[in-house]
């Protein structure tokens, strides 16, 4: 078992460490080399993944594995372990199996990039991360993994280093995600000055005192839990991609497909997810907070797939769409169905891997086209991948019978049954995004695989279906998108007490009873029919849009043109961001180099300098080369130093030299300190002796 | 009065004190040859020596006079060393005036 938990977790992290550090030993370790030894590690660690699945979700054990101790501080211990529970290994499980299919995909897809062993490392490396993140049973070990997540994210985005845009983006990822992680370093301040210990169940056993210590101020009063949970809820959307924090999400399909795959369905996105559902007890305490999720995962889910409706980017499409299905999975959470918005992780894991990774495999169809205005009617040159691409998105519509069918399903019955005006919300909004999502996905297949072809002939000879290896892991993923579901909800949902066990471990009954609330059958024509109906309009609408009545978009798009735009510019986010956060970072950040850096610090520098050089100038006139003065000098310094040391010598002072030599000169000698001198100089004396 | 006749020590101080100026001075203050300036430095030697001499003879010990013939013989070979040197500055400047010599300003 120990075995297990530590090969899943770590095995990644070797093989990306042998492909990291040996990849550049040409030709010991060539490119091939490297993608087999990463892609079989995670393929290892997927399969002990499994066992561990096997042990831990269906024989309801527990691991709790001490590694090491990490910090060591008077009351601060961080140790690493691995905790395994089942929402852990149900997440393991997802991951390491999404990102062995990735892995094995990237060999194909990646098969002629020259910097292939660096990417499967950085590949490796972010699984590692994200495993880590997953089994930790304290938040510093959780917030190590978080931030490894997104420094991966960081160099993989920006993987193409050569294009400026890739750089940007990876840029806009990592400093989008600095800002909702500072919410997170808040937070472990704030638990750690409260609980003293940053361990989960420590924190959990410490409700009751989280929540009824207040902050107050400004005439109301707010518990730590509240505020805890906020922060983390902050934290979540940025790794999330939520609503305000959304706008590196589209812009990361600068990074090679596969990557976007990768963040998007199994290792980035859903952590914040997986953060929320980790500390789903503390949730609970705080209503507030989860009112914040549900209106931001509505909100999300709604804009997401808005936006996704008028994007023509095949990626951008399919990256709106994660935005929205995660929103799915926030408001589920948020009206505490938990089981509900894991098992929509999971099936969107498999549905979006799929048409990500299908995504990738039209790309590279049709040439590294991203443009679905310059696709079209490729249904019958690459079947496959069509059909692969059908299949992901029924399952992302929701078509019954497929994955998406049941966790939509499961979410939509609980934001129906939970009370309130939020929930209500919630569920329209869900209800609207289902339309919605079922019009983009429709109008993607449509136009890439229907009607005419608008690429230009070159591109259509060269249209082929990818190599076996690209679409393997298409097949394996699509029986997960098909069968997800419903092996899912059987395991997830329907027997959710027995299989999450203490994962989702509650405190109050009645919340509990809520939660089980969307059980009854209220209306059961409203929430288990029409969503499906809703699909279907979706779906027909698209058809009639692009392959029925062709004209019929531009007409629209020409009859609410400002509402296009709206919708087109993403609702304008990123031009608000512009102007509210990066225009006066920008200027601030100027006026400190011009003024702070250029003129405080080095005009403090040069004015040192200047003032040096000055100095030496006045003073180096001294200097005339001109020996006369030089020979001057030295007299009168040799003159000054011998009076000085004769008078150190002597007991006399210069008072007393000065009159007794006045006297001698006027004739009499005064010496009134004979015996000072040695030997003594007397006038009688002298004068003696010469005569 | 009869004492200020009597030729003492200290005239012989006074003496060699003015010797020692006017070398001082001949260095200081000439701006015309670097031959004059080494006639001055032997003009202080000599004030050196005949300081020298008036106490070896004021206090009848005659290692002062002994080192006279010392100084003597390193002021002439420091002149000679000198007018050298100046043979050389001559061959390679073309002066041997002091106010040309200013290389060394700053």
């Amino acid at each position: 078992m120990t075995f297990y938990a530590v090969m899943a977790t770590f095995s990644p992290l070797l093989g990306g460490c042998i492909a990291g550090l040996f990849g550049c030993l040409w030709p010991i370790m060539s490119m091939r080399l490297c993608q087999i030894i990463t892609t079989g590690f995670v393929f290892l660690s997927a399969l002990c993944a499994f066992f561990l699945f096997k042990k831990v979700g269906l024989d309801h054990t527990v691991i709790v594995l001490p590694l090491f101790s990490w910090i060591d501080m008077g009351s601060l211990q961080v140790v690493f372990s691995l905790s395994i529970d089942t929402l852990a290994v149900v997440m393991m499980g997802i991951v390491t199996f999404i990102s062995a299919l990735v892995h094995l995909y990237s060999i194909g897809y990646m098969a002629r990039d020259p910097g292939i062993s660096r990417f499967m490392t950085y590949l490796s490396l972010f699984t590692f991360f994200m495993l880590f993140l997953v089994v930790s049973s304290n938040l510093v070990q959780l917030f190590l993994g978080w931030e490894g997540v997104g420094l991966l994210s960081y160099l993989l985005i920006g993987f193409w280093y050569a294009k400026p845009e890739a750089n940007l983006a990876a840029q806009k990822a990592f400093i989008m995600n600095r800002v909702a992680d500072l919410a997170f370093i808040v937070a472990l301040g704030l638990i750690y000055a409260v609980v003293g210990s940053f361990e989960l169940p420590v924190i959990i056993d410490n409700f009751s005192l989280l929540k009824s210590t207040v902050f107050s101020g400004f005439g109301g009063s707010v518990s730590v839990l509240e505020v805890f949970c906020l922060l983390l809820c902050i934290a979540a959307m940025g790794k999330s991609a939520q609503i305000g924090f959304h706008t590196w999400l589209a812009d990361a399909m600068e990074g090679p497909t596969p990557v976007s795959a990768l963040i998007h369905a199994a290792t980035m996105v859903t952590a914040g997810v997986f953060l929320i559902l980790r500390c789903s007890a503390l949730f609970e305490g705080a209503p507030f907070a989860r009112s914040v999720l549900i209106l931001i995962g509505a909100l999300t889910a709604f804009f997401g797939s808005m936006v996704a409706m008028t994007q023509n980017d095949i990626k951008r499409v399919i990256a709106y769409s994660t935005c929205s299905q995660v929103g799915y999975m926030f408001f589920s959470a948020g009206l505490l169905g938990y089981a509900g918005s894991m098992f929509h992780l999971c099936t969107h894991a498999f549905f979006k891997a799929l048409l990500f990774l299908g995504a990738g495999s039209v790309i590279h169809a049709f040439s590294n086209e991203q443009n679905l205005w310059k696709m079209g009617g490729a249904a019958k040159l690459i079947p496959v991948t069509y059909a692969l691409m059908w299949v992901g998105s029924l399952a992302l519509m929701g078509i019954p019978f497929f994955s998406g069918y049941y966790s939509k399903e499961t979410i939509l019955e609980i934001a129906w049954g939970s009370s309130g005006v939020l929930g209500s919300l919630a569920f329209w909004a869900g209800l609207l995004s289902v339309l919605f999502t079922a019009f983009y996905s429709g109008r993607l297949l449509f136009l890439v695989f229907h009607g005419k072809a608008r690429a230009d002939e070159r591109v259509m000879a060269h249209l082929h279906e990818s190599p076996p290896v690209m679409i393997v892991p298409l097949l394996i993923l699509s029986l997960g998108a098909i069968l997800g579901g419903y092996v899912g909800y059987g395991l997830f949902i329907e027997n959710k007490h027995l299989f999450w066990g203490n994962s989702f471990n509650t405190h109050f009954e009645e919340v509990i009873l809520s939660s089980l609330h969307f059980l009854n059958e209220k209306n059961a024509f409203i929430v288990h029919v029409f969503p499906q109906i809703m699909a279907l309009i979706g779906l027909f609408l698209a058809f009639v849009f692009y392959i029925w009545k062709t004209t019929i978009p531009g007409k629209l798009k020409k009859q609410f043109y400002e509402l296009y735009l709206f919708i087109y510019n993403k609702w304008f986010f990123d031009e608000l961001y512009e102007v509210f956060f990066v225009k006066p970072l920008w200027s601030c950040g100027n006026f400190f180099w011009k003024q702070g850096d250029r003129h405080g610090i080095d005009g403090g520098l040069n004015g040192v300098a200047k003032a040096i050089y000055w100095f030496s100038e006045s003073v180096k006139k001294l200097q005339t080369g001109f020996i006369p003065h030089y020979t001057f000098v030295m007299v009168i310094g040799l003159m000054m130093a011998s009076t000085w040391g004769l008078l150190q010598f002597s007991n006399l002072s210069f008072k007393d030299v000065f009159e007794s030599s006045k006297a001698y000169f006027q004739g009499s000698c005064v010496l009134d300190k004979q015996d000072a001198v040695k030997p003594c100089f007397q006038k009688e004396d002298i004068d003696d002796r010469n005569r | 009065m009869n004492q200020l006749l009597t030729i003492g020590l200290s005239h012989y101080l006074c003496v060699g004190g003015l010797l020692f100026i006017i070398g001082i001075m001949g260095i200081c203050l000439n701006r015309t040859n670097v031959i004059l300036m080494l006639m001055a430095v032997e003009v202080i030697l000599l004030a050196v020596s005949l300081n020298f001499i008036a106490f070896s003879a004021f206090l009848f010990d005659l290692m002062g006079q002994v080192f006279v013939f010392f100084v003597l013989t390193v002021g002439a070979a420091e002149t000679a060393i000198g007018l050298a040197i100046l043979v050389a500055f001559f061959r390679n400047q073309g002066t041997v005036s002091v106010q040309d010599m200013e290389k060394l300003k700053g």
